[in-house]
């Protein structure tokens, strides 16, 4: 069965998508959902939480109010505590219980906003989806609110769309910005990591988006169809894949007719390792590992991912008796992966622990890599 | 100045002025980095060579499967997702049933029992339980299905932690009662030895039963001769019910007090049941005494503040502690239930105490307002007065009678001369099991 896992993990879920996406904006984010729920994200899925305070909070839903439909209570806390927190705007979102009892969340955010004066957002998680889904709609949504018609800024402005701690161990927004410097680019935005308001509102002034993870797609999208900014994705690995990354991003920022990928070199069809985990990352990762070090890699994608990078594998493959049956098919000498993969690793593969806090939390945090712009030769080889 | 004045929802209260029915009103909650509390996988653990099989929407399943993770128990944890469509194609039961069937035989091993957690929605959706653990039981007769439940939002009728402190003991098959016997059961932790209850039981003969000495399958099933079960803790009154109820066996509850007529009164209680004589404990009384002036010596007036999480009754340790000198200046607790004659008299002895809420929204700031030096008697108060010098127990300690207040005098005053690796400590999850963070 596609829904049963005997033990490997499941990865974080939409909420925690949500919340993480908005943590560092000055916003309040509300998770409609039982006490003590907002632990698993607090816990497992947020590594700023002890270090950074953010405003996330859990409405703690009971039973008699979600069987009385009583949403009066989530929306007269949520003015309450706006009320002493004093945010720049309010997030909603949902999880499984009102996903059942069909709460509007459209309706619940525009009577918080009337009543609080208070932008509010309304995000439609259920806690049923990964937090691919949850980030993609949180980052549209800021986007949407708050990046306004403005003049392009000077040189060769880059935002940053998708990234998240879930994907990125924390200071990979600093290692980006600095990869941008050294290749004449320049840094305009970053919701999730590093970012404001402030400067959310001043995105459209940049020439070209990066979207780092396939959270960021949806945002890239709207701001192409509404700004006119085309996107590539990738992540600057390695430094000959983060080279050719940033030489990709100043022609299509110049105008140049060209896809949103670096080049097909993420994947090859005789390859002997796969790298497994979010869709950009991991063919980013792929195309550095062939660039520079002329490995024979392909991604697995087991998120939401775009077409692109998951056309090795014929999809996304999420489900473990998936994982497990394609890897025992592909036999491959190694696999790029966090380490908890290691049950579904074939006995004779090399696995090459990568640790992704999206899937085995704070478990490995200490052992996470800076691969950004930086000599992978150490981490691969 | 307090920094509560003027907020719509002031995250503390004098003592004087709260209502120990109603502390705080309710609203959104934060949540404290302070994770040493077990949650209901930590407590399923405890049954040795059972499987947990979870059964929830990804986002419920997430802090479970780490939780296992966390502990090196991922071997013991398997997982089915429900999606939305689940919800509403007529497969919710089915897939629970499919699901476990086909975890079990891909496991490789035969667990004796397997503890089948539903979700809230499963209940929401009326999920006929009591069919699903049938059909498993015809299909695997040599497994042992629990019922249990990841519940939290039905949390004002069915308490998941004291469900699931229950449902533990759910595997036990009838035995003979054994007189000789008597079984500890509804917390996670054992008992302290030196305690005047264990010491009491011991002395008297007879055989002591706890789940956490458990090591194998065979010795739990153990547990079912046992003619009387002792709770002592508020969380573990439904284990001793249910057992009671299952088995006949005797269940008492002496819940772990601070107050030593209370003490005495639980274990006349106690004797009475074993049909033993009380035994003088004016020699524990004046250890206990003993060391609750030696930390005093030590402490002096240094604020002290207490967390609901440490000890089972806070406003009664706190009444003990003032009754002794010591200035506790903060209580952190959102409920005063039980506690209401302690309360009173704190009032009145200490009207300028603070009570403050663990979950209001405005705690956020908390460990980063200025503070005087704090002694802390638990993780949420080390966190929120940002102390190093804290006690790190959790539910008493596993610490009871007059011999647990002569321990935990001990670890206040160790605390106040030690400071502790707060951050270290306090993102330990379930205090006691094993991390892979260490």
């Amino acid at each position: 069965m596609k829904n049963v896992s005997r033990i490997i993990p499941c990865y974080a879920a939409d909420t925690s998508g949500v919340c993480s996406a908005l943590y560092e904006l000055g916003g309040m984010t509300v998770v409609h959902d039982a006490s003590g729920c907002n632990s698993t994200y607090s816990t497992h899925d947020e590594p700023r939480w002890t270090r950074m305070r953010s405003n996330i909070f859990i409405s703690a839903l009971t039973e008699i109010d979600a069987i009385m439909g009583n949403d009066e209570r989530l929306i007269s806390d949520a003015v309450s505590a706006a009320a002493d927190r004093r945010p720049a705007f309010i997030a909603v979102c949902g999880s499984p219980m009102p996903m059942m009892t069909g709460v509007d969340f459209d309706a619940v955010a525009a009577e918080i906003e009337s009543r609080s004066g208070i932008r509010t957002l309304a995000l439609h998680t259920n806690g049923t989806r990964s937090y691919i889904e949850g980030a993609s709609e949180a980052f549209e949504a800021v986007i949407r609110e708050y990046a306004k018609e403005c003049p392009r800024c000077g040189g060769t402005g880059v935002n940053i769309l998708g990234m998240t701690p879930l994907d990125f161990p924390l200071g990979s927004d600093a290692s980006v910005r600095k990869w941008l410097g050294e290749n004449g680019l320049r840094y305009v935005s970053n919701p999730g990591m590093g970012g404001s308001l402030g400067e959310i509102s001043r995105a459209a002034s940049a020439s070209v988006n990066l979207v780092v993870s396939e959270a960021g797609a949806a945002a890239a999208r709207y701001m192409k169809e509404t700004f006119g900014i085309p996107y590539v994705y990738g992540v600057p690995y390695g430094k000959r894949f983060a080279a050719k990354l940033a030489e990709h991003l100043k022609a299509v920022a110049g105008g140049a007719d060209l896809p949103p990928f670096v080049n097909p070199s993420d994947g090859f069809e005789d390859a002997d390792t796969v790298v497994i985990g979010e869709s950009v990352s991991a063919g980013s990762l792929s195309a550095a590992l062939w660039a520079d070090l002329r490995m024979l890699p392909k991604p697995m994608c087991t998120l939401p991912s775009h077409r692109f990078f998951s056309r090795h594998t014929g999809g996304e493959i999420s489900a473990e008796e998936d994982i497990e049956a394609c890897l025992a098919d592909m036999k491959p000498k190694t696999v790029i992966a966090d380490p908890l993969y290691k049950y579904v690793v074939p006995e004779g593969t090399r696995l090459i622990p990568l640790p992704h806090f999206g899937f085995s939390g704070r478990c490995f945090e200490r052992d996470m890599k800076a691969l950004i712009n930086t000599d992978i030769k150490e981490f691969f080889e | 100045m307090n920094a509560a004045a003027g907020r719509d929802k002031p995250e503390c209260i004098r003592i004087a002025d709260a209502d120990p029915g109603a502390l705080f009103p309710a609203g959104l909650e934060y949540n404290p980095p302070a994770r040493g509390m077990w949650n209901i996988v930590h407590t399923g653990m405890l049954v040795p060579e059972a499987q947990e099989i979870f059964c929830c929407a990804q986002g419920c399943l997430r802090g479970v499967i780490l939780t296992a993770a966390e502990m090196f128990e991922l071997d013991r944890m398997s997982w089915i997702s429900v999606s939305e469509s689940d919800m509403f194609d007529g497969t919710l039961e089915s897939d629970i049933v499919d699901g476990t069937a086909e975890i079990i035989h891909k496991l490789g091993r035969r667990p004796p029992v397997v503890l089948l957690y539903l979700s809230c929605i499963h209940l929401f959706a009326g999920v006929d339980f009591g069919s699903v653990i049938e059909r498993l039981s015809e299909q695997f007769p040599d497994i042992t299905f629990v019922d249990c439940y990841m519940t939290p939002t039905m949390r004002t009728t069915v308490s998941p932690v004291m469900k699931m402190s229950a449902q533990i003991y759910g595997a036990l098959k009838p035995l003979p009662l054994n007189d000789k016997a008597v079984g500890l059961v509804g917390s996670d932790r054992a008992a302290d030895e030196d305690s005047e209850l264990v010491k009491m039981i011991r002395s008297s003969g007879r055989k002591l039963y706890d789940i956490a000495y458990c090591k194998s399958f065979e010795e739990y099933l153990q547990m079912a001769e046992a003619a009387v079960n002792i709770s002592t803790i508020p969380t573990g009154f439904l284990a001793g019910e249910e057992l009671e109820r299952r088995f006949g066996a005797k269940h008492l509850h002496l819940p772990a007090r601070y107050e030593y007529e209370a003490l005495k009164a639980n274990y006349s209680r106690l004797c009475e049941a074993l049909g033993i004589d009380t035994p003088d404990f004016s020699d524990d009384i004046a250890a206990a005494e003993q060391a609750l002036c030696e930390a005093k010596q030590v402490i002096g007036d240094t604020p002290i503040a207490i967390d609901y999480t440490a000890v089972t009754r806070p406003f009664e340790f706190a009444l003990l502690l003032v009754r002794h000198g010591f200035n506790v200046r903060y209580v952190i607790a959102d409920t005063a239930a039980g506690e209401e004659e302690a309360f009173g008299e704190l009032a009145s002895l200490v009207p300028e105490l603070l009570i403050y809420s663990a979950v209001n929204v405005n705690m956020i700031n908390m460990p980063e307002r200025e503070h005087e030096h704090i002694l802390a008697v638990g993780q949420k108060a080390a966190h929120y007065f940002s102390s190093d010098n804290f006690v790190n127990i959790i539910v008493n300690g596993g610490y009871y009678g007059f011999a647990g207040i002569a321990k935990i005098a001990g670890l206040m005053r160790e605390a106040h001369l030690e400071p502790k690796d707060r951050a270290g400590l306090l993102r330990l999850k379930g205090m006691g099991c094993a991390s892979c963070l260490l």
